[in-house]
């Protein structure tokens, strides 16, 4: 699958991306530094704790962040080579749902109960076309159809409640999927509210479409069993900042950051122990994010962390091609196994 | 709320902290405390009525009957019957309040004891207090008021009577759902297993907690038993002339309305003023005891 | 047990968070379902119906004064109050007069007025349109107000909008409403000359009632090509009640959609419509006001079974030919039968209006409907 071509410009490049909350207790830097990219056809697998800024970084691409108290402070996203961060607000509408859209946890909430399934995804349709009602509808059909959901044409006209969770999550992934021309998809945690069984199949679904429509995935989890299955390349952050970046495979044999090294040594190995993929082998949790200053954030949890470490955050280090990690004592030097 | 409540089995959780916290929170909430404020005046002018009134509230002069306010010897002005408006506002203050502490503190008496019993006992005794309450909710709360006072007989006593009784179900309701959240906590039944009465746990360890949100609904009630009391003086049911209540004196003074607009606009406002005093303080301790109801 | 729960069902806290469904979808498919339970809840009202009557009867049966004596004046001997006393059945055991009571009540007969001597049914048929015609004319004016308020304050959170809007909302519910009238008619008839002091049409024009909703009556006529005079009257009539009978709900209502605003503004679906390039406002007035809009219909129905009684401060001082001002009178002048009559007769109308609250309720939100 990882047929990037780095020649190719980057679908979506997210360059030095600074994400600021402003609280009542001081600021936030909820993301710092940010580089990301995510090519034409790719998915990139954005994992880390809750809090570490991942979903910040989605929202801060859709420019959904709630400003205030958000705040963009610095920085550029650019989506096929246009800065989000310069567009109008009507033309980042224009973007939204079409061009980029969005999955999110929760498909029961996520869609809205006194609308029928079908309404709501035309709904998407018509706000990005000049589509009528039920032409709208019928192209709302068809994507029931093509996330496989059984009998398309009664189940739009079905309420969220009459569907089953992971129905739900088929129908939010069509409503994503309701443009001319999908680009990016920001999955985000999209299989954590579904049972074991239903994460498989709304997975394999992802990456058919993926192939299917040509779009790119941004998929936001903490689970990496999901990103084992689905990503091409993985992106790990940590209290606002990346900490490793990776091809899926390169990062499962040979993590270099502390942190990515714990975060695959506590992963559940079969569905039984599901629920206990909290990073219980990393002592210690994720500190203050008002707390910390210029040190790597991870070095109060750290085996290896040294005064270096407390200094201030390091530089990009390369442990092969496109395999980047931000840390002064990685796993393969300092010879710690995970 | 419900983390204080998670108390160890022996000990009564009726921490001074919680009660601490919560007033260090209302004295940060503005609006509750411009109500308190409110109040806290109104009460200092009841209280204090015979120094402060400038004048005998129902002694009359014919001679200066209705002098507009800002008057020399008269602020507010004098009614119909040349009674110095400022001092019978004073003094309905004190007929006000008195009316709202009073007919809450009847409900809070009648609702207390019925919600007590429903939500402690359960079974039958619930059924049967709840269909009553039911019943009682059946009949517009106007309308109830009116009608207890209409077979009562018009006086202010049976006002308070009248508002007190027609106000009770919400009590019951809100004493009873705490006391069934109370019933089943383990301090509950650490005291039962020792042998504590059914009486003394009651009245001992459940009511206390079930005291927030009665707090919250009594304050709102002041405020609502204070313009129901106005409304039943303003039909004739309640305070008889000459007391000076504030409603009566707005009923009395009507058809004053073409030449003396303030007889009737100045008692309405203090009724405003004291009414809104108790919402915006309900209010703010319903945000702050009853985190349920925030929004 | 079954218990009205209606209380329940509509603090204004608990905000629906679940699937509603439609009301054509709901009565397309499960037509059996909704039939149950309509009769469900009918039955489970006749205890509280029985309840009623019950408490009616003994809190006017018991309180002092004789009915004969006053029908019959001072001067009556004690021959005449007897023979009235047994006509009336008086005489009787309370526990037969109740049941005498009861088994009139259940015919639909209420008696007769004592003043007026005729049949309290009719009575009170005549004054009903006078006195929905208004509690439907403020529940209107309150609701389109206070929803239009409510979101406007929920969408423009902590801004003057907001600030100005709830502390009118308060100031709204600590005013006493006969207060309010009185200045209304101050400033509006007596000060500007604007509007007449009370009445529902002006005295001066001779017009036969076809309904006896005479705004209904004004626009047939107008259809009729009859002249605009009896609608304008009626409705220059109805306006300053309205005002005054309409502020408390308005304050409820912008208060509740406000409240309810702000929570489903919180919720997932926003965030998705959001997310799929849909223009704010529609956000606001097509995704989230259809949902926020369910606890305050509650709150809607609930204002409107209360304006329906609680119109006797407003009919009294506005001389609004309707049930609040019959009631009062009839207290005044001690008419037993008439003050049981009328209060039985709202009080049911109130419980009927309730339920019909309830089941329009679980109709437009099935969470409830499906337990």
């Amino acid at each position: 699958m990882s047929d990037n071509n780095p020649t190719q410009a980057p679908l979506l490049d997210i360059q030095d991306l600074q994400v600021n909350f402003h609280t009542r207790r001081g600021l936030v830097r909820a993301v710092r530094n940010l580089n990301l990219s995510i090519n034409e056809g790719e998915t990139l697998a954005l994992v880390g704790e809750s809090g570490c800024g991942k979903s910040v970084t989605a929202h801060a691409i859709t420019r959904l962040v709630p400003m205030p108290p958000g705040d963009i402070a610095s920085g550029s996203i650019l989506f096929r080579g246009d800065n989000l961060l310069d567009l109008s607000e009507r033309e980042m509408r224009t973007l939204r749902g079409s061009k980029i859209s969005m999955i999110f946890q929760e498909p029961m909430t996520s869609l809205n109960p006194v609308f029928t399934i079908g309404t709501q995804i035309a709904e998407v349709f018509r706000t990005h076309t000049n589509m009528g009602k039920k032409e709208a509808f019928e192209k709302a059909v068809e994507l029931l159809d093509l996330v496989k959901i059984p009998a398309p044409a009664k189940r739009a006209q079905s309420y969220p409640h009459q569907l089953s969770g992971g129905m739900r999550q088929r129908a939010m992934i069509a409503m994503a999927l309701a443009s001319p021309e999908p680009g990016l998809m920001i999955a985000d945690e999209p299989t954590t509210a579904l049972d074991v069984t239903i994460q498989a199949q709304i997975l394999q679904l992802l990456s058919e479409l993926k192939e299917r429509v040509g779009m790119s995935i941004l998929l936001i989890t903490h689970d990496m069993g999901v990103v084992a299955e689905t990503a091409d390349r993985v992106a790990v952050m940590y209290a606002g900042r990346k900490v490793e970046d990776a091809p899926v495979e390169e990062l499962f044999a040979n993590p270099q950051h502390p942190y990515a090294a714990g975060l695959l040594g506590c992963q559940p190995s079969s569905p039984q122990n599901k629920g206990a993929h909290r990073l219980e082998s990393i002592d210690g949790s994720v500190p203050d994010l008002l707390s910390i200053g210029e040190e790597c954030p991870f070095s109060n949890r750290c085996p290896n962390a040294s005064d270096r470490c407390r200094a201030g955050f390091p530089e990009k280090s390369e442990a092969g091609p496109n395999h980047a990690y931000w840390c002064h004592h990685p796993i393969s030097n300092s010879g710690v196994a995970s | 709320m419900n983390e204080t409540k998670t108390a160890t089995t022996d000990e009564i959780p009726a921490e001074p902290g919680f009660w601490r916290e919560s007033w260090y929170q209302l004295t940060r909430n503005r609006a509750a405390m411009v109500g308190l404020v409110i109040i806290a005046l109104f009460a200092i002018l009841a209280i204090f009525a015979p120094l402060l009134a400038p004048a005998d509230p129902v002694v009359q002069s014919i001679s200066e009957r209705m002098t507009p306010p800002l008057s020399p010897g008269y602020l507010l002005g004098t009614d119909d019957l040349g009674r110095d408006m400022l001092s019978r506002i004073i003094y309905g203050g004190r007929i006000s309040l008195v009316i709202g502490v009073v007919s809450v503190g009847i409900s809070l008496v009648l609702g207390g004891i019925l919600g007590l019993a429903a939500g402690y006992f359960g079974g039958w005794t619930d059924r049967i207090i709840m269909r009553i309450i039911d019943i009682m909710l059946a009949f517009p709360y106007i309308l109830l008021t009116i009608v207890i006072v209409a077979m009562l007989g018009p006086s202010l006593f049976n006002a308070m009577v009248a508002i007190g009784i027609s106000q009770m179900p919400r009590y019951a309701r809100v004493i009873r759902a705490s006391v069934i959240s109370e019933r089943e906590q383990d301090y509950v039944l650490a005291e039962r297993s020792l042998g504590t009465s059914d009486l003394e746990l009651m009245f001992r360890t459940i009511l206390p907690n079930a005291l927030a949100p009665t707090i919250v609904q009594a304050t709102l009630g002041v405020g609502e038993a204070i313009l129901s009391s106005a409304g039943l003086s303003f039909l004739g049911l309640g305070a008889q002339p000459p007391t000076p209540e504030w409603g009566l004196m707005i009923a009395s003074s009507k058809q004053f309305i073409t030449t003396a607009w303030w007889i009737v606009t100045l008692p309405g406002i203090a009724i405003l003023l004291t009414v809104l005093g108790f919402n915006l303080l309900g209010d703010g301790l319903r945000d702050i005891l009853d985190p349920r109801m925030r929004d | 047990m079954q218990r009205i729960g209606r209380f329940e069902q509509t603090k204004p806290a608990r905000l629906p968070d679940g699937p509603v469904l439609a009301l054509a979808s709901l009565l397309g498919r499960e037509p059996s379902f909704m039939l149950k339970f309509v009769a469900k809840r009918l039955v489970s009202l006749i205890p509280t119906l029985l309840g009623v009557v019950t408490l009616v009867f003994f809190m006017i049966a018991l309180t002092p004064g004789d009915p004969a004596r006053i029908m019959l004046g001072e001067r009556a001997n004690a021959e005449q109050l007897a023979q009235l006393r047994a006509e009336l059945g008086l005489d009787q055991p309370l526990v037969k007069q109740y049941g005498l009571y009861l088994s009139r009540v259940v015919r639909g007969d209420l008696g007769n007025s004592i003043i007026s001597q005729q049949k309290i049914t009719d009575e009170l048929s005549e004054r009903l349109p006078a006195t929905i015609e208004l509690a439907l004319m403020a529940t209107l004016f309150a609701s389109i107000l206070g929803i239009v308020l409510g979101v406007a304050a929920a969408r423009k959170r902590n801004s003057w909008v907001d600030y100005t809007t709830m502390t009118g909302a308060l100031v709204g519910v600590s005013m006493p409403v006969f207060w309010l009238a009185l200045v209304l008619i101050m400033v509006f008839s007596i000060f500007l000359d604007l509007l007449p002091t009370g009445g529902r049409i002006d005295v001066r024009i001779y017009f036969k009632p076809i309904t006896n909703f005479y705004l209904l009556d004004g626009l047939i006529l107008m259809l009729k090509g009859e002249g605009t005079e009896v609608f304008v009257s009626a409705l220059k009539h109805i306006i300053l009640p309205t005002i005054a009978l309409g502020t408390i709900p308005l304050a409820i209502i912008a208060r509740t959609t406000r409240s309810s605003m702000l929570e489903v503004l919180k919720q997932d679906y926003v965030k998705t419509a959001r997310a799929a390039g849909v223009k704010e406002r529609k956000v606001v007035y097509r995704y989230a006001l259809r949902n926020a809009l369910l606890p305050v219909v509650t709150v809607i129905g609930i204002q409107f079974g209360l304006l329906l009684s609680g119109a006797i401060l407003t009919e009294t001082i506005f001389s609004w030919p309707g049930i609040g001002k019959w009631i009062y009178h009839a207290i005044g002048a001690r008419d037993f039968p008439a003050v049981q009559g009328g209060i039985l007769f709202i009080s049911i109308f109130f419980v009927l209006i309730n339920l019909t609250v309830d089941l329009l309720y679980s109709v437009i939100n099935p969470r409830i409907r499906l337990k």
